[in-house]
C-alpha cells in the first residue's frame, strides 16, 4: 500500500466510523446511475451505464454456433470483460487477468444462474447448430465497483438485445427478414458491499476500494431469491456482516432493477 | 450447469451415496507428504483427492512484485488433466484463475504476512482426482502444508460447502449433487476467529435458505477443522521423544 493510500484509508476509515464518506454519501446510498441503451448500432444490444465516474459499456452480439455436448438444446452464454487501458492506469495491454475473468464470471453467474436468457428459444438444430450469446463487458473509466456497474449493463443489454431470424432450411442456416426480441426471463442485479473498519458500505468507490478489508456481492433474481455470491478481497466478515450485506443488496436490488427495467 | 429437480435425495431422507443431509464424505488428512517442499499436505475427501505444497518465505520473482511491508502470497490452484471424465486441458482455464484468486483471498488473512517483507510464499494445489467441492478441500489441505511449512497462522483455514439439492440443505456436495441440485455455497471460515474468509454462491435459494446453507457450511467447516488438528498431531506429536 502507497503511502497516500495509507494517509487516505485513515481518513475514510475515520469517516466511516462516524457513517460519512469522501464524496458525502451516507454508508448506504449508491452513486447516481444513469443508463443509455441502444449505443453501437453495429451490436444486437448495447448498453453504457455511468455509476458516479465509473463507465462500462456492454455490447451484445449473437451468433452461430455448436452447443456444448451436455446441453445439445441449449444455446450458449459466453461472458468476456476487457479491462481496457484506457479506462485507468493501472490497466495493461493483454489477455485479461485474474481482476477480468473474476468480473467476467461474476457477471456470468449472475445472469446464467438465473435463468436470465431462455437458452433453449436460441437452439436451431438440437446437438448440431444453437445461438450463441457473447456479452462483452467493455470497462471505459473505473472509479471503483465495476461490478454492479457490469451487472447492470450488461442486464440493460440484453433487455435491449434483437437477433436476425434464422431457420434452418435443408440443414442449412437461412437468414430471414426480420428481427427476433431476445427472449429475456429473469433480471438479475448484482449489489457489493465493501468492509472498511468493521463497517459495511454499498456500491464502493474506487478510493474506498483501495482501501478495503474485503467485498461481497450479492446478486438477487426478480422473485427476491440470491441467485450468486462472491467475496472478494483479502479480508474477512462475520456471519452478522453477511446478513446485513444481504439485506442491503435486497432493498438496492429491487430499486436498481426498476431503474433497469422499464414495464 | 444443469439445475434439475431429478431425485437425489431417497425415501428416507438419504443422498446418493447413503450420507445423511448433514455428513460430510469420509475424508482423510496427511501432512508432510512431499520431499522437496517447504510444506506439503494431500487429502481425500470423498473420490477428491487433492496435494498442496508450498515454498517459501522466499526472494519474491519478479522482483518488482515484492512488497515492502509484507510477503507476497502467490496461488495456484490447478486441476490435473486426468482428473475429470473428460481430459481437461493443463493450461489454466478462466475457473482455475478465478479460484486461485478466491483461494488466495481466503487464506491470507490467516498469515503473518508481515512477518516477513519483501519476500513471497508460493502455495500450489494441485487436483489429482476431482468429484465436487475441490476449492473447499483445496483450501482445507492448503492451510495445512502451510502450517507443515512453518508459516505463522493466525487460525488454520478450513472451508466446506452446503448446498441444496432436491429441495433440501445439505453438506459437503459432491460433484453430481453440485450439477443437478438447486444450489453450492462454498464456504471457508477460520474456526477460532470467527471469521468467514470465502463465500460464493451459485444457483438459486431464499433468503433463509441461504443463511442455513451458510450455518450448515460452518458446521462441516468446524468437524473438518478437528480432522485437520489430527493430522498436525499425527506428524508432529508422535515424532516427539523419536529421534527429531
Amino acid at each position: 500500500m502507497s503511502m497516500v493510500t495509507r494517509i487516505k484509508q485513515k481518513q475514510i476509515a475515520q469517516l466511516v466510523n462516524d457513517g460519512k464518506r469522501l464524496d458525502g454519501r451516507e454508508l448506504d446510498k449508491y452513486r447516481e446511475i444513469k443508463l443509455e441503451i441502444g449505443v453501437i448500432e453495429k451490436a444486437e444490444g448495447s448498453a453504457r451505464v455511468l455509476l458516479g465516474n465509473t463507465e462500462v459499456l456492454v455490447g451484445v452480439k449473437v451468433g452461430i454456433g455448436q452447443p456444448f455436448p451436455d446441453t445439445p438444446s441449449e444455446g450458449v452464454l459466453t461472458v468476456n470483460v476487457e479491462l481496457v487501458p484506457l479506462a485507468s492506469p493501472m490497466f495493461e495491454p493483454g489477455p485479461p487477468n485474474e481482476n477480468a475473468v473474476e468480473l467476467a464470471r461474476i457477471v456470468d453467474r449472475g445472469i446464467r444462474e438465473a435463468k436470465t436468457i431462455d437458452l433453449e428459444k436460441l437452439c436451431l438444430q438440437p446437438g448440431k447448430t444453437v445461438l450463441v450469446v457473447f456479452i462483452d463487458v467493455y470497462v471505459l473509466n473505473h472509479d471503483g465497483n465495476l461490478i454492479d456497474a457490469s451487472a447492470i449493463a450488461a442486464l440493460a443489454a440484453l433487455l435491449n438485445t434483437k437477433t436476425s431470424k434464422y431457420e434452418i432450411e435443408e440443414g442449412e442456416v437461412k437468414v430471414k427478414p426480420g428481427y427476433n426480441q431476445l427472449s429475456i426471463r429473469n433480471h438479475p442485479i448484482a449489489v457489493t458491499s465493501a468492509k472498511i473498519n468493521g463497517k459495511l458500505i454499498v456500491d464502493p468507490s474506487l478510493e474506498e476500494e483501495e482501501v478495503m478489508d474485503a467485498r461481497l456481492t450479492i446478486t438477487l433474481e426478480k422473485e427476491g431469491k440470491i441467485c450468486a455470491v462472491q467475496k472478494g478481497g483479502p479480508g474477512q466478515f462475520t456471519r452478522e456482516q453477511i446478513m446485513e450485506a444481504v439485506k442491503t443488496a435486497e432493498t438496492k436490488s429491487s430499486e436498481i432493477r426498476k431503474m433497469v427495467v422499464k414495464d | 450447469m444443469h439445475k434439475s429437480d431429478e431425485k437425489l435425495i431417497d425415501k428416507n431422507g438419504l443422498r446418493m451415496d447413503g450420507r445423511k443431509p448433514d455428513e460430510l464424505r469420509s475424508t482423510k488428512i496427511k501432512v508432510g507428504i512431499l520431499g522437496n517442499a517447504d510444506g506439503s499436505a494431500y487429502i481425500e475427501q470423498g473420490k477428491n483427492k487433492i496435494l498442496a505444497a508450498i515454498y517459501g518465505p522466499h526472494e519474491a520473482h519478479p522482483k518488482h512484485r515484492a512488497l515492502h511491508d509484507r510477503s507476497l502470497l502467490k496461488c495456484r490452484y490447478h486441476m490435473a488433466p486426468f482428473s475429470v471424465d473428460e481430459r481437461k486441458s493443463p493450461a489454466p482455464s478462466r475457473r482455475e484463475i478465478e479460484l486461485s484468486k478466491v483461494i488466495r483471498h481466503a487464506l491470507e488473512p490467516s498469515i503473518f504476512l508481515e512477518y516477513y517483507p519483501r519476500t513471497a510464499i508460493e502455495l500450489y494445489i494441485e487436483v489429482l482426482q476431482a468429484h465436487g467441492g475441490t476449492r473447499c478441500a483445496g483450501i482445507t489441505v492448503a492451510s495445512l502444508a502451510l502450517a507443515d511449512g512453518g508459516i505463522p497462522l493466525r487460525d488454520l483455514t478450513v472451508a466446506c460447502a452446503a448446498g441444496k439439492v432436491d429441495g433440501h440443505v445439505v453438506l459437503d456436495l459432491t460433484d453430481n449433487e453440485d450439477k443437478k441440485g438447486q444450489a453450492d455455497v462454498p464456504l471457508a471460515i477460520m474456526p477460532n476467529l470467527n471469521a468467514i474468509t470465502l463465500l460464493q454462491m451459485d444457483g438459486q435459494l431464499t433468503i433463509s435458505e441461504f443463511e442455513e446453507a451458510i450455518e450448515l457450511a460452518i458446521k462441516g467447516c468446524k468437524q473438518l477443522y478437528e480432522k485437520q488438528k489430527e493430522a498436525l498431531r499425527a506428524k508432529y506429536v508422535t515424532a516427539e521423544g523419536e529421534e527429531e
